[in-house]
């Protein structure tokens, strides 16, 4: 599809609480590097160790830029015949799945996931390299996609 | 009792354990005889000594003994394991290919082991080893028809005695010697091999110490080498209704039947040294996990040679029987791709027919891989930051085959863009037309 034609589907996005997620993850990690940091500051006293605090603040604030592109790459849009899953920042990819080729799908949820009410779905083909995955959706949205994909994988259902 | 004809459950040929064991049989039975001949006297030694050659041999028994199969409608089943019961079931309709493999100790003993590869996500294989070398061909061609059959919601075809086969081409030792020569395999066999003989000459109490501390990898060199002659020795590709038919070997004959339509991709391999001489190497790519427990190097491949090594007039004639209707043009990718490939620029191309994408890559080894539409799985369109710059994109082209990958790569972003539209949409309209 052209660039425009890519622009006109009806793009869907992850939930606006997986960004939340992300962030999160971001300031944890930032929080603990700048304890640690304050630690080795208090008891060093040197200019370098509060430079490296600075560095810390930046570079968890630059995490944090990255980690909110990087959810707004994703998005799935369900067409006709295929879905479509684009993703990515630095390396920005886009899947076309057919319905016909899915082999199965799963659904997973890991515990960060689950106290924000998260899903991950996946879209399993006979190929190992066709990477079809959607984090981040909403658990009734994840069951949803879900059921639609089974309805019309089996519907489309094509042999090896 | 073993009479393919008859449906009921079958034992494999009792003398498959000792065959499986393969060199280990042969290593054991040495090792007891010396220790035999050597241990005189002291009979509580012979009796500790028999019996670790005997329990093998009776472990190996029972597993003979509760090693049974059967065709049971559109399945094959298999029942083996005593501690941990197995029953196992194979739908033919998923057969991608069978072989019938005969190591050098199955052709003294006349047995032949038959390998049915099936589709399944695990790319499980169905082994039957080890079968009478004469009952193994009905049974191949008896399986071949009831998958077609079972494929075809029908009643199996009678299978007849011979299916008439059209040898397509054979490859002449001369040149499959010369190929391995100039191949990689054979060339990092020379270096070894001349080092060796260099250091012999300059210092033989060097070259001795050489030799002791580098002798696994020389033997793991030679051994590739060897594995490679004799796999491909007088391959011969020939066309039957039930598929293609792979016949080779020197010392291990292996006969593979590759059924009509499971090609998910083929390729074409050019290594810098055989391009001078026009020579090229044809390689088809099933569908099927890449490697499975309990399968020797030999086994765990599903792609298969189909040409080892042949000119690209006869390449091409090869190519016309499995990929009919291929793209015949390739473009080149935009100049500036220099900067990002500037080696594999002058190699990089990709064309396109109704139901077929051919793509081109690698500047030492040149690899053009044409994949049938029919058989596509996804498409994939991949921007790295460097290709952005430059406003190139990658379509990447997946199919169920897991050693052949066609890529589009390095494309203007409206040519790959456009590329991705079409190729879903003439895949769309083949997997219709299957399905009807």
């Amino acid at each position: 599809m052209s660039v425009e034609e890519a622009k006109s589907e009806n793009w869907l996005r992850p939930s606006p609480r997986l960004l939340v997620l992300r962030r999160l993850e971001v300031a944890a990690l930032t929080l603990v590097a700048l304890i640690v940091m304050g630690i080795a500051a208090s008891i060093g006293r040197e200019a370098i160790w509060l430079a490296c605090l600075g560095g810390t603040l930046l570079l968890g604030l630059g995490m944090e830029r990255f980690a909110s592109r990087r959810y707004h790459s994703w998005g799935y849009a369900e067409r006709e015949d295929d879905l479509l899953v684009r993703r990515g920042v630095m390396f920005s990819r886009l899947s076309v799945v057919p319905y016909g080729r899915m082999q199965f799908i799963d659904v997973s949820a890991g515990p960060l996931e689950r106290s924000f009410r998260l899903a991950t779905v996946r879209m399993h083909t006979a190929a190992a390299a066709s990477d079809a995955r959607i984090p981040g959706l909403d658990r009734a949205e994840a069951a949803r996609l879900r059921d639609r994909l089974a309805e019309v994988g089996e519907a489309q259902a094509a042999g090896l | 009792m073993r009479s393919p004809d008859v449906d009921g459950w079958h034992r494999l040929h009792p003398l498959s354990p000792i065959v499986r064991g393969g060199r280990d049989t042969i290593t054991v039975a040495f090792l007891l005889l010396i220790s035999l001949l050597g241990a005189r006297g002291s009979s509580s030694h012979l009796i500790v000594e028999i019996g670790i050659g005997v329990v093998p041999v009776v472990l190996l028994f029972v597993s003979w003994l509760v090693t049974r199969w059967r065709i049971d409608g559109d399945d094959l089943r298999i029942e083996l394991g005593v501690l941990r019961r197995q029953s196992l079931r194979f739908p033919l309709s998923q057969v991608q290919a069978i072989d019938v493999v005969r190591p050098g100790l199955a052709r003294i003993f006349g047995v032949a082991e038959l390998r049915l590869r099936t589709a399944g996500s695990s790319g499980a294989v169905a082994r039957l080893a080890y079968l009478t070398a004469h009952e193994v061909e009905p049974l191949r061609v008896r399986l071949l028809a009831l998958a077609e059959g079972a494929r075809k919601h029908e009643v199996p075809p009678e299978p007849e005695a011979a299916i008439e086969e059209h040898v397509l081409t054979t490859v002449p030792t001369g040149r499959l010697i010369a190929s391995i020569l100039i191949s990689n395999v054979g060339i990092l066999a020379e270096v070894v091999l001349i080092g060796v003989i260099v250091i012999a000459i300059f210092s033989p109490a060097a070259a001795a110490g050489v030799i002791s501390a580098g002798a696994l990898w020389i033997f793991t060199t030679l051994t590739l080498v060897w594995r490679r002659f004799n796999q491909e020795y007088r391959l011969s590709l020939a066309e039957a209704p039930d598929g293609l038919r792979l016949r080779s070997g020197l010392i291990a004959l292996s006969a593979e039947t590759i059924r009509p339509g499971r090609v998910q991709a083929v390729r074409m391999v050019e290594p810098l040294l055989w391009r001078p001489l026009g020579w090229c190497r044809l390689e088809v790519d099933l569908a099927g996990k890449q490697r499975s427990k309990g399968e020797g190097q030999a086994e765990r491949r599903p792609l298969r040679t189909v040409l080892p090594v042949g000119s690209r007039a006869l390449a091409e004639e090869l190519l016309e029987r499995i990929v009919p209707d291929r793209p015949r043009v390739q473009s080149p990718p935009p100049r500036r791709v220099l900067w990002k490939s500037p080696l594999r620029f002058h190699m990089l191309a990709w064309g396109r027919s109704e139901t077929c994408v051919a793509t081109t890559s690698g500047r030492i080894r040149r690899v053009t891989v044409w994949a049938p539409l029919e058989k596509v799985q996804s498409l994939r369109r991949v921007q790295g930051p460097f290709q952005r710059r430059l406003r190139l994109a990658t379509v990447h082209v997946d199919t169920a085959g897991h050693s052949v990958h066609a890529a589009i790569r390095d494309r203007d972003v409206s040519e790959a863009d456009r590329a991705l539209a079409e190729l879903s949409e003439l895949a769309r309209a083949e997997r219709r037309a299957k399905r009807r």
